[in-house]
């Protein structure tokens, strides 16, 4: 296990400094109603590495939008006394301390507890194993727990993003931790890189790249660098999309002269055509679980989105309300669904409940585009454009926190949020 | 392993009254946060006769525009398809790539099925007009490669497009 731990450290460290990817800075545009009231003691150890673990922490939860942190700066570790009293009266509902120690050689260990201020109570605590250069992910690791712990949900902060930056004419396709920190380039090319979607073991990432003059589909092996050609037929290949099981893939070829689903193997064997109409059908997305696929078709004569079986056939519609939907998502708990709705000539992220079919629109921007769920089915990351700018912008699904992510020059496009690690 | 039965006496003595939920270690190692970077270039042009390239030549002009919401040939480009034809039929070792263009409004991936529309027009009127089906591809850019970056109609009317890039029998040209 060790030995593990080393490698991998060895290959961050070489892959860093090969990195060239932009800085994407976040910013809060708005926060939750009802915000739990946490304070983040500094924790004890090294004192300039505690403080960037326990930087990451506050940060994560104050970018939630859901936390409210209670201002502390006293040293707590893990073992340290807790005054509940003090912390109640400073309106603190849990307080999270602990410490950073030296493990083995080259490790430290970031040992935490979270504690319930009302019932006096620990409710959780771990240790984790980390290099200096791996506390960014420990302190993520830390967040996620305290998140699930106060929310009842699986927190998302350790989990990756993937997008898209054109800047001076060049597209690089990048990939970074959840709140925008530690980006790397996958691929850079000077030509557009398109509908990237992460493999359910967050592993690959398949695309579309006009690298050769022509929309062509890749399956991308982040790690390795290792690409392969998923569909290069005669015509457009686009719009991947996996198969919740990690064996197939829907994407969209025009090789019998319009846009239609077929599915195919990630091995790019055993193609077969799912859809049939004679006009577009493009942006399949597999419900969670895997039975159905989302698609836009102009078949009733605008671009709507209707919903297929996984092996093609026994099509419905889906939306009905306004003359263009496009872009279906399905959420994790396969519930409701997010889409682009275009309003008074403006494209907007809109969900609709499927039990009920009504649509809320979230966001009073003009130009959303490519919603991706986080995988606890919290937020939306969506592309849009502030000021002429491509920007992403993450959405919580009543629409309340928000959440900007910029680069300093050019654009930003074509989010993906990765899975959960294994 | 061992730090943990060392600390655990302790932390029971200091959180007296408090069911102390035990420190589990876990190495923060098993996401794979290694990405390794891959560049692709771009392809030069050459080889390609004059005829196709010289500024007098007709053939030299490879760009159709539609009107919004289009996607037929409008009336003002059907001579310029019918001298491609010409050449394309005159010359059949020599093959076409029709890429399709939008503006910039709306789904990027629809967008690219729009386009897919306008190069298969052109493809249509080729084949038509005498070309083989081996030497004309239709693809799309949909809207990612504008000619005109403005968020304006005259932009727009610019981006409505498809292009016509040529490749020799020797296999060199413009794709």
């Amino acid at each position: 296990m060790k030995k593990l731990i080393y490698a991998l450290c060895f290959f961050s460290f070489l892959s860093a400094s090969a990195a060239q990817a932009q800085l994407l800075t976040i910013e809060i545009a708005g926060t939750g109603a009802n915000r739990i009231p946490v304070a983040v003691a500094d924790f004890g150890g090294d004192p300039a590495l505690a403080r960037t673990l326990v930087n990451v922490v506050r940060s994560d939860l104050e970018i939630s939008g859901q936390f409210k942190l209670i201002p502390n700066d006293a040293t707590m570790t893990e073992s340290s006394a807790v005054d509940f009293r003090e912390f109640k009266e400073r309106g603190a509902d849990a307080v999270v301390a602990g410490s950073l120690v030296a493990s083995t050689q080259n490790n430290l260990e970031a040992r935490y507890r979270l504690y319930d201020i009302n019932k006096r109570a620990v409710l959780s605590g771990a240790a984790y194993v980390a290099t200096a250069g791996q506390l960014r992910l420990a302190g993520h690791r830390i967040a996620d727990d305290v998140y699930e712990k106060l929310t009842g949900e699986r927190g998302v902060f350790s989990t990756r993003i993937a997008y898209v930056t054109k800047s001076n004419g060049r597209f690089q396709l990048q990939i970074a931790d959840a709140d925008g920190q530690n980006a790397q380039a996958a691929l850079v090319s000077k030509e557009p890189i398109i509908s990237p979607v992460w493999s359910p073991d967050g592993s690959r990432i398949a695309y579309v790249s006009f690298e050769n003059k022509k929309p062509i589909l890749y399956l991308h092996t982040l790690a390795s660098g290792q690409r392969t050609t998923l569909a290069n037929f005669k015509g457009s290949n686009s719009a991947p999309a996996w198969s919740p099981d990690g064996h197939r893939l829907a994407i969209v070829l025009t090789k019998d002269g319009h846009s239609q689903v077929y599915g195919i193997n990630a091995d790019g064997s055993g193609l077969q055509r799912l859809s049939n109409s004679s006009g577009i059908d493009t942006e399949p997305r597999y419900s969670p679980d895997g039975a159905h696929i989302y698609f836009t078709s102009d078949r009733g004569g605008s671009p709507q989105i209707y919903r297929m079986s996984a092996n093609g056939g026994d099509v419905q519609r889906i939306t009905f309300e306004g003359s263009y939907n496009v872009t279906p998502r399905p959420s994790p708990d396969g519930k409701s669904l997010a889409f682009i709705s275009r309003r008074d000539g403006n494209f907007q992220l809109a969900v609709m409940d499927l039990a009920n079919r009504q649509v809320t629109v979230l966001t009073d921007s003009h130009k959303d585009e490519s919603p991706s769920f986080a995988p606890n089915g919290r937020m939306i990351l969506i592309a849009t454009e502030i000021g002429g700018r491509g920007v992403l912008s993450s959405v919580s699904i009543d629409g309340k926190i928000k959440q900007r992510l910029s680069i300093a020059s050019g654009d930003v496009r074509e989010p993906a949020w990765g899975p959960f690690a294994k | 392993m061992n730090k943990l039965l060392l600390i655990a006496p302790l932390l029971a003595l200091v959180l007296s009254g408090c069911p102390s939920t035990p420190i589990k270690e876990a190495p923060v190692e098993d996401r794979k946060s290694d990405v390794t970077t891959v560049k692709v270039g771009d392809a030069t042009v050459t080889g390609l006769p004059l005829e196709l390239t010289d500024s007098k030549s007709v053939l030299s002009k490879r760009i159709i525009y539609f009107d919004l919401d289009k996607y037929d040939i409008k009336d003002e480009y059907k001579e310029l398809v019918a001298a491609h034809a010409k050449f394309l039929v005159a010359n059949r070792p020599f093959k076409m790539l029709i890429q399709g263009h939008t503006d910039e409004r709306g789904s990027r991936e629809y967008n690219l099925s729009l386009g897919q529309k306008r190069a298969e027009a052109v493809k249509r009127n080729l084949i038509l007009l005498g070309a083989k089906e081996e030497q004309v591809e239709a693809v799309s850019f949909g809207k990612e490669k504008p000619a005109a970056e403005g968020h304006n109609e005259a932009a727009w009317a610019q981006n409505r497009r498809a292009h016509m890039l040529y490749k020799s029998p020797a296999g060199s040209g413009e794709f």
